[in-house]
């Protein structure tokens, strides 16, 4: 008897599994892939809730975009891969664009995206060829990319020893995987061509244990540390250099190594920890204060509500900006407020969030302003230099927006990206 | 009633040998095979293939390569992700070197280089058993996945260590790379695997698969009536590694086709997981290894369906769920029934075989 309920039931299942794979949705559908579990949740919890108390703000202030409501269903993937492909098969349908928040999954996505036409923006990350729009026709990771991002650093190691740093010591501590060895190569034409050099640390997922490395820096002493770090491996890896007594203020992250989450544990030795950013801390933004009225106010804030104004909350809010405003873009060239996918991705292509336009969206001087084009998809390239003060818990911007070595850059993103393309036999395009 | 043996006779040791002796499991097991090659291809989508069927088809394949080692010559081993990461990375190395070779004959090449490994590595079950010889499996799970890491050589050099599949045809379908209809996939796994289960059912039934078993039931009795140790166990070893590499070398050409190998080849991603399988599924039994992986596969996926789509949690809510009765559903397991899935099975059987008359 037992056993017919069974079947009787994992039919239904099955039935009702695949007439909802078939359901097909209205409203603009802007799926997250996040990750609110695992060693890289206390960073994917604040992007996540970024992005959603956003677009709920657009749903409730605006309507939506043109109109047109944002569905945005959340799928947990624990930063897996396989899962990750999971959650992408299963919303791909009528999806607007995918932000992976994931290096690993990015580069799943890459080819399974640009044969589905489906838009993958991930944001800063991922993979740095991609930039170039010739060959990555469905990928964008404007503003800035990892490759910009190593050079940024070693310019602000430049400035501070007045354009010198032959002979000095830097050192990569980097999360064992395809994100962390990103900037390697670039960090090695650098050191040929300013003559530091480069020692490399790798540091095994989940990043807990980094006893070893941080031997190593005490006796090898190199002048600088600079830092690929995600999830719990950054708490560690700051607390491991303050307590080897390593100078904070030598010591650089990638914009992915640098939120509160990551410098709070360490307490008062975390002081003077740097690390880059290419979008402001803070809540004194007009988008706050929408937020705060539509969203937190009305007591439907994503999660708990307390990372508010946390530089990932920012960054995800930055990030569901470009997203939506791709979108607009997308009507407007188009014309129509339902746009398909394919629309997406040139409304995409064609953003431009000058000055003027993120005053309008309530994002003045929150971020440099950037465009995409045919070409690019990498943005602007401008990242800054934030600091952290440990005594009133507050991350201070300590330099301009500054573009990092892109004779370097250039030169290598087209290499990496001619050798995909010739792997994959992809025709250039914008020509 | 349903399972009822009366009057089935059998007049010739062939008839008698045969797999499926019973005519309701011929029948079963023909339906279920017409289902698989006839009716599925042409349903398939690419959540189907993705998500469920194409994973599930591996991991059973790399679940048997376990049960072989595991199941039948009782060898513990932990280092199913090492072995599976040098069948995907044997691929990719053929696969860049012989850009021309038929992608069936490079995944059959692939599980051979990683039966050599397999052997390697079983050398010291020759000295060594049960809990020891787990820890050594491990060891051989992280020292082949930091080796992969660890060597630009093994893929080719590329910036990021990652390895990604390029496009292969079978009679001028692709089934790799991401433009593979799901069809093709799907039926490219689906051969392999029927081929390779009743290969590896045949062996366990052969002489090597007793002497296997004799050495798994008591190794000093098995030597002493002339099993010889040695060959025994580390065909164990090769054979099964040779499955456990061509599920690798499937999981990364056709299943996930960009992979890197601290991420992908995980302890906790694929070496658990897959004696979970085969823990779950039941030790010793080939029905086993397929309940198993179809457990370990689909489970995660019907809860989160279950609480996401129709109950209408939030999805970090559901995995939170998901992680408790997971845990929760191991340890029921491995007290009610611990001989498996597999075992619930024959007792299903031996009801319907009474039913509806029980006594």
């Amino acid at each position: 008897m037992r056993i017919k309920q069974l079947l009787i039931g994992m039919t239904a299942s099955v039935i009702a599994v695949s007439s909802y794979i078939e359901m097909a949705v209205a409203d603009l559908k802007f799926p997250m892939l996040v990750y609110r579990t695992g060693a890289y949740a206390p960073n994917g919890i604040p992007n996540a809730d970024g992005f959603v108390d956003y677009y709920k703000m657009i749903n409730a202030r605006d309507g939506g975009i043109g109109g047109e409501k944002i569905l945005h269903p959340e799928c947990e993937t624990g930063y897996k891969t396989q899962v990750g492909v999971e959650c992408y098969e299963k919303n791909k349908k009528d999806a607007m664009v995918f932000q992976p928040m994931s290096t690993g999954i990015t580069y799943q996505l890459i080819p399974k995206a640009t044969a589905d036409g489906v838009t993958v923006y991930s944001t800063g990350y991922g993979r740095t060829s991609a930039a170039n729009g010739k060959v990555f026709k469905w990928i964008f990771n404007a503003p800035v990319t990892y490759w910009d991002g190593a050079s940024i650093a070693v310019r602000h190691i430049l400035k501070q020893n007045f354009g010198n740093i032959k002979g000095k010591k830097i050192a990569l501590v980097y999360h064992n995987s395809a994100y962390g060895k990103e900037p390697i190569r670039t960090l090695e034409t650098l050191a040929k061509k300013h003559g530091y050099k480069l020692m490399l640390l790798p540091v095994d997922h989940p990043g807990q244990e980094q006893k070893a490395t941080w031997l190593k820096i005490r006796k090898a002493r190199p002048n600088y540390v600079l830092m690929w770090g995600w999830g719990v491996m950054n708490q560690v890896a700051i607390k491991s250099a303050a307590s080897i007594k390593f100078p904070m203020e030598n010591f650089i992250g990638i914009w992915w190594s640098g939120s509160e989450n990551d410098v709070l544990p360490a307490g008062q030795g975390a002081h003077g920890y740097k690390s880059l950013t290419f979008n402001a801390p803070g809540t004194n933004y007009q988008v706050h204060k929408d937020i705060k009225k539509y969203v937190h106010d009305k007591g439907e804030a994503s999660g708990d509500g307390s990372h508010f104004g946390t530089v990932l909350y920012n960054r995800g809010l930055f990030q569901a900006m470009v997203q939506v405003e791709a979108a607009a873009v997308a009507q407007k060239i188009h014309g129509t407020s339902k746009i398909t996918p394919a629309m997406y991705r040139d409304g995409m292509e064609n953003v431009n969030l000058s000055a003027k336009r993120l005053e309008e969206l309530g994002f003045k001087d929150f971020a440099p302003p950037f465009k995409n084009s045919c070409e690019n998809h990498g943005g602007s390239g401008l990242a800054a230099v934030q600091q952290w003060d440990a005594k009133t818990k507050k991350w201070n911007m300590i330099t301009e927006y500054m573009y990092g070595d892109s004779d370097v850059v250039q030169k290598l993103i087209a290499e990496d990206s001619s050798k995909y393309a010739a792997e994959q036999k992809i025709a250039e395009r914008c020509n | 009633m349903i399972y009822k043996e009366t009057g089935q006779y059998k007049s010739s040791y062939k008839s008698d040998h045969a797999i499926f002796p019973l005519l309701q499991d011929k029948i079963a097991f023909s339906t279920l095979m017409f289902v698989a090659f006839l009716i599925i291809p042409f349903v398939i989508n690419s959540y189907w293939e993705k998500a469920i069927l194409v994973p599930f088809l591996i991991f059973s394949l790399a679940a048997i390569g376990l049960n072989i080692l595991t199941g039948y010559c009782g060898q513990v081993s932990l280092g199913t992700g090492g072995f599976m990461a040098v069948g995907a990375f044997s691929t990719y190395k053929i696969m860049t070197y012989f850009p021309d070779m038929n992608i069936m004959i490079i995944i059959l090449i692939s599980g051979l280089i990683t039966a050599a490994v397999g052997i390697i590595f079983g050398l010291p079950s020759l000295r060594i058993k049960g809990f020891y010889l787990a820890v050594a499996t491990l060891a051989s799970q992280f020292f082949l996945v930091w080796l992969f890491n660890k060597v630009p050589w093994f893929y080719n050099y590329s910036d990021t260590g990652q390895i990604t599949v390029s496009e292969r045809t079978m009679f001028g379908i692709p089934v790799t790379g991401a433009e593979a209809p799901s069809y093709a996939t799907y039926l490219f796994c689906l051969v392999l695997v029927v081929l390779l289960s009743f290969a590896a059912k045949n062996l366990i039934r052969s002489k090597m698969g007793r002497s296997w078993m004799a050495i798994r039931d008591m190794d000093i009795a098995a030597e002493i009536i002339g099993v010889p140790p040695l060959k025994t166990k580390l065909s164990a070893f090769a054979i099964s590694s040779f499955y456990i590499g061509i599920a690798g070398a499937l999981y990364f050409a056709v299943f996930l086709g960009a992979i890197e190998v601290t991420e992908s080849f995980d302890i906790m991603t694929i070496s658990f997981p897959v004696l979970f399988m085969i823990i779950i599924g039941g030790l010793g039994s080939m029905l086993g290894s397929f309940l198993g992986a179809a457990f370990v596969v689909t489970l995660p996926i019907g809860l989160k369906f279950l609480m996401v789509d129709m109950v209408g949690l939030s999805a970090v809510t559901a995995k939170h769920f998901e992680i408790t009765i997971w845990g929760l559903l191991m340890i029921v397991f491995l007290i009610v029934e611990p001989h498996g899935l597999a075992r619930l099975w024959s007792i299903a059987k031996e009801k319907l075989r009474r039913w509806p008359f029980p006594y």
